[in-house]
């Protein structure tokens, strides 16, 4: 399968950095703007999902191998855990927000402390494992099981 | 309470144990899904409301799913073998529930005024008001769900990765070459 239109093709091509943008803003500015890391994960997540689609299966190595992306899935989980954790070897609460923020930091990048953190890996997190599940669902056909004196349409092979 | 708590823990390794164990599907299911309402009902008592109605919801739609799913042509419904006895139950059950759930909406607050003005000293009410100062995020849904309330995101977390190996350990490729494709073969020719 070599994907979908040159047409569209073309268009993924130059929308796909304006998605990831997004995403990244989103998932940057999580605490000032009405936004954060799951939005923001799932945005960047559909920019991979579009090239995917637009340039068909084979681009699935090159662009974000399925290995690569539950490695990345799992190390965003493990650096939200880690942040987690670092709360109580420094504060020695856990989840502590131990990074103050001085009313001078309001609205800028840089304040509220671990939060910016937190929503960078539940980013990375919820990015790549919807990648990957919807790599591992278009990627394998599922058989429906033979019915012992099923109809006909019960062999048919479901695409999902 | 932490007798209450210890049946109901029993009574849910019960229905895992019945739902591995028996030979009928549907009857798994149901037993999945006494799992479900007995999880509910612990998060009901140790006091997480909002977890208790999210894992009764959830659960309902696994059901459904899980139904529709695995038994989506052999489904034979069980209202065939059902007896008046068991209308009887469901009917006296549903007006049991609606009483309840007059009493329960009777102590609602009205249309339009929140539960913090009922209850001045609630958590909520001190998030609104100084999670700005505390936490520095003036997105204070940002400040309840990654830092007041931090758990919650983290058991999304751990939902979205048990989700992910699941997906992995499933789907993958090689689980699909089953061992007897010979056999299955030889019948389809």
């Amino acid at each position: 399968m070599t994907g979908m239109s040159l047409i569209v093709k073309t268009v993924a091509r130059w929308l796909k950095g304006f998605i990831l943008l997004v995403g990244i803003y989103f998932t940057l500015y999580g605490h000032i703007e009405h936004s954060g890391g799951f939005a923001g994960g799932v945005i960047i997540a559909c920019a991979f999902i579009l090239v995917f689609i637009a340039e068909g299966k084979q681009v699935e190595t090159r662009l974000l191998s399925k290995n690569v992306a539950s490695a990345f899935s799992s190390l965003g989980a493990l650096l939200f855990l880690g942040t987690a954790a670092a709360g109580t070897f420094t504060a020695g609460i856990f989840f502590k927000n131990f990074i103050t923020t001085v009313p001078a930091q309001y609205f800028r990048l840089l304040s509220s402390g671990t939060m910016l953190l937190l929503n960078i890996s539940v980013a990375v997190m919820v990015s790549t494992t919807l990648f990957v599940v919807f790599v591992i669902l278009s990627a394998i056909k599922i058989e429906v099981p033979l019915k012992p004196g099923g109809s006909d349409d019960d062999e048919k092979e479901t695409n999902l | 309470m932490d007798y209450l708590l210890v049946i109901l823990l029993v009574l849910m390794i019960i229905s895992a144990l019945i739902a591995l164990e028996t030979e009928n599907l549907l009857s798994a299911i149901i037993s999945l899904g006494a799992i479900g309402l007995l999880l509910s009902i612990t998060f009901l008592f140790l006091g997480a409301l909002e977890i208790a109605i999210t894992q009764i919801v959830v659960e309902v739609l696994l059901l459904l799913i899980l139904i529709r799913a695995t038994l989506h042509r052999d489904f034979r419904s069980p209202v065939d073998h059902r007896e008046r006895f068991g209308m009887l139950v469901g009917v006296t059950l549903i007006i049991l529930l609606s009483v309840f759930a007059v009493r329960v909406f009777s102590t609602f607050p009205d249309f339009g005024s929140s539960v913090m003005d009922r209850f001045p000293d609630t958590p909520a009410l001190t998030y609104l008001r100084e999670g700005l100062q505390r936490t520095g995020a003036p997105n204070i849904i940002c400040a309840v769900i990654l830092d007041f309330r931090a758990y919650d995101t983290l058991g999304e977390i751990t939902i979205l990765f048990c989700a992910i190996v699941g997906s992995l350990a499933i789907l993958r490729r090689s689980a699909h070459k089953r061992p007897k494709d010979k056999d299955r073969d030889t019948d389809a020719a």
